[in-house]
């Protein structure tokens, strides 16, 4: 029993890579983080493929598909292009913030720096304003530990309300515990109780207003509540994409997309 | 009742109804978040994480170094000479030995094939063309690109690209240029038409196509077999043989560095030109240094660069082999159309140092340039007698004293090397990274421009002065 105990053995019986093989899967999952955290080389362990990995921010600039099985499920899996925050315009948060609005991924892998965590934090409170299924991988703990860093995840679970797994994303240690957490929450098996930043309560009042507005308008749209805030702020482009009934048709578009696997966009990626 | 809620329901009013709400709030409140935001994840950090203080970053330490505004700039040509130089000198045997083998089996082919009575054009077709064509492209190519693969990956899985990047800023800003631009400098060493595609971490669109633009003016590795060749043929050559892989070497790094230059040239003129504009400021950050992976750095730089490229050049070799072999032995009045062809382009090979053979190589080595040297032996052996040139002595008889090489033609041919239109690929890929053919066109003709400009002005005053 214990002699196949091995923690850091990806090439475990319950993990079968995929590569861009699939064309018929049960859930997405996305991969979102800071550029240079590890993100395209969790990507490459789990699904088999090789997306080159490079130690420089900006190596992922479109999103890359793959495909992995775990536990008898089918995961399909996007790699997004490494963003520090959602707010802004930049072409690569763009990809990376519509995907999660709309293309509905069954669970959100947001993978951080053990290194610097508080400023891969800032993303993860985004994204936990976007979707409650997220979990948080604590990547390069060895680079951490060798720099005398340690990393409390137990605390770092409690104050996001989501798990949080410390990963090796170059051994495979700690993938997968990862993959347990991923598939509890996508099968309905764990919920999260996320941390939101509330703001003022006038602030509150107002997006709790607006949420069923919204959903009245553009039915069938998620995260209302994340548009509320947007529309809260004045983004001009949410404005415009809700009133020439954009958003609903996005909403179709980026599940359409999300549906159909694309081969083309693996390998595009893939380079 | 009703109405009121009907009409909230359409966008417009729930935009109309946003608006409004977001009057009654105080100023700032988006402000407030978003600081809300930042100091939570701050707070949480600072629980979830215990630091031991004792310990140096020892990363600090080293980016202190080799990002030092004294020291930076040496220890980056330091290290780009010991990989050149390790290149050279790791590649000659190697070389020689795989031509060696590979040329025996073409004698071994041929003989064969005339044991079974082929007529002779069949063997010298697949024989003394395709075939060589491939062997050449092998034993030139393998050797070197198994060498530098490597180190460039270690280089940049270390994480030392962004310091390059760092260090070279503020040439390139004064260049007009991004930052940024060193990165896909960097990689246009790897592959050109990777460096055009490593180009989108560059935001504003006019740095962008500035980088672009002047991304061939670094050598791929598809070019580094002609300077290496050359370079230890007329420079290592030159020395005692002690320094000889030092010199060339050397040599190579010079052409690299001309290279540089030329991009920050050329980057700066298209500021001021076609592409004005200033720099935009940008934030880089210095990621951590990592150990390389052994295994993914063997795969990185085996199978997706350097088998990958040798793969290309192989499926471009075949087929180019075959067309020389034809041009050189399909004769029409006394010449084969080879020779007929070199000696129209002569007189404009000559005025820019070079001879009309070289020209004609070029031409058929537009798909990819790791065949110009492969091309241009075939050229000058197959109109000849069919001599096997196994190591660089049978290379320089073959250039100097059959084909009247000098090192002016030596230095020339490196400088078109560098300078010259980039490969079919790297046009390709400028046309789909800019979707526009206008600057695809302008991707191909301004260096081709340029390298001739260049070596004509090179050739006169060589033979001015000489």
């Amino acid at each position: 029993m214990s002699t196949h105990d091995c923690d850091t053995c990806v090439f475990h019986a319950e993990l079968e890579r995929m590569g861009v093989s699939t064309d018929r899967f049960d859930r997405v999952v996305a991969l979102a983080g800071n550029p240079n955290t590890g993100k395209s080389t969790l990507f490459n362990s789990l699904t088999g493929l090789k997306q080159h990995t490079g130690n420089w921010p900006g190596k992922t600039v479109s999103r890359a598909e793959g495909g992995f099985e775990f536990n008898k499920v089918r995961y399909k899996i996007v790699d997004l292009p490494g963003t520090y925050s959602l707010l802004s315009a930049s072409h690569d948060e763009q990809v990376a913030r519509d995907f999660l609005l709309f293309g509905r991924p069954d669970v959100t892998i947001v993978v951080t720096d053990a290194t610097s965590l508080e400023r891969n934090l800032n993303l993860v409170l985004q994204v936990l304003e976007i979707t409650d299924r997220v979990v948080v991988a604590v990547n390069l703990m060895d680079e951490a530990r060798r720099k005398g860093i340690t990393v409390d995840l137990r605390s770092l679970a409690r104050d996001l309300g989501v798990p949080a797994v410390g990963i090796v994303a170059r051994t495979g240690e700690g993938v997968r515990d990862l993959l347990a957490q991923v598939d509890a929450l996508s099968s309905g098996e764990a919920v999260t109780a996320p941390l939101r930043i509330r703001g003022t309560g006038e602030f509150q009042r107002a997006v709790d207003e607006l949420v069923p507005l919204i959903e009245a308008a553009a039915p069938g749209v998620p995260n209302a509540r994340w548009i509320a805030i947007r529309l809260l702020d004045g983004d001009a482009e949410v404005e415009t994409a809700l009133a020439s009934g954009r958003l609903a048709q996005l909403t179709a578009e980026q599940q359409q997309a999300a549906q159909g696997f694309s081969r083309k966009i693996a390998l595009d990626g893939a380079q | 009742m009703t109405t009121g809620s009907t009409s909230a329901t359409t966008p417009e009013a729930v935009i109309r109804r946003a608006a409004s709400l977001r009057d009654t709030l105080s100023r700032g409140f988006r402000d407030e978040a978003v600081r809300s935001l930042y100091a939570e994840a701050s707070r949480i950090a600072d629980r979830a994480t215990v630091r031991d203080g004792a310990r140096l970053d020892i990363d600090q330490r080293i980016d202190a170094l080799v990002t030092s505004p004294i020291l930076g700039l040496p220890i980056m040509a330091l290290l780009l000479a010991i990989v050149f130089w390790l290149t050279v000198a790791g590649a000659n045997v190697p070389s020689a030995m795989l031509a060696e083998g590979l040329f025996w089996i073409e004698g071994l082919g041929v003989r064969m094939f005339e044991a079974i009575g082929l007529p002779w054009w069949i063997t010298g077709f697949v024989w003394n063309g395709v075939y060589r064509g491939l062997a050449w492209v092998v034993s030139v190519m393998l050797p070197p690109m198994a060498i530098f693969f490597p180190m460039f990956t270690i280089l940049e899985d270390l994480g030392y690209l962004p310091r390059v990047a760092f260090n070279l800023d503020f040439l390139f800003r004064r260049a007009g240029a991004h930052g940024k631009q060193a990165l896909s400098m960097a990689m246009g060493f790897g592959c050109n038409a990777a460096g055009v595609i490593a180009t989108r971490v560059i935001d504003s669109p006019r740095e962008r196509l500035v980088a672009i633009l002047t991304n061939n003016f670094v050598p791929c590795n598809g070019r580094y077999p002609t300077l290496i060749m050359l370079a230890t043929i007329f420079v290592g050559a030159a020395f005692p043989p002690a320094f000889a892989s030092f010199a060339a070497a050397g040599a190579v790094m010079a052409v690299v560095l001309i290279g540089v230059g030329v991009t920050l040239v050329v980057s700066w003129a298209l500021s001021r030109t076609i592409l004005k504009g200033e720099a935009s400021a940008f934030t880089l950050e210095l990621p951590p240094y990592r150990r390389p992976g052994i295994l993914r750095i063997i795969y990185t730089s085996l199978i997706d660069r350097t088998l990958f490229v040798l793969w290309r050049a192989m499926l471009t070799a075949a087929p180019a082999g075959a067309v020389i072999w034809i041009l050189a032995n399909v004769h029409v009045g006394g010449a084969s159309i080879a020779q007929h062809t070199a000696d129209a382009l002569g007189p404009l090979g000559h005025a820019i140092g070079l001879d009309g053979a070289v020209l004609l190589a070029y031409i058929i080595a537009i798909p990819a340039n790791e065949i110009v040297v492969p091309t241009l032996m075939m050229i000058y052996l197959g109109t000849g007698m069919m001599t096997d040139v196994t190591s660089f002595e049978d290379l320089r008889r073959v250039l100097v004293d059959e084909n009247g090489w000098t090192m002016l033609t030596a230095v020339n041919l490196m400088l078109f090397s560098l300078l010259h239109n980039p490969c079919a690929t790297t046009i390709l890929t400028i046309y789909k990274e800019t979707l526009s053919a206008r600057w695809a066109t302008i991707g191909a003709l301004m260096p081709l421009g340029l390298a001739f400009i260049v070596t004509f002005l090179v050739a006169t005053i060589w033979r001015l002065v000489a």
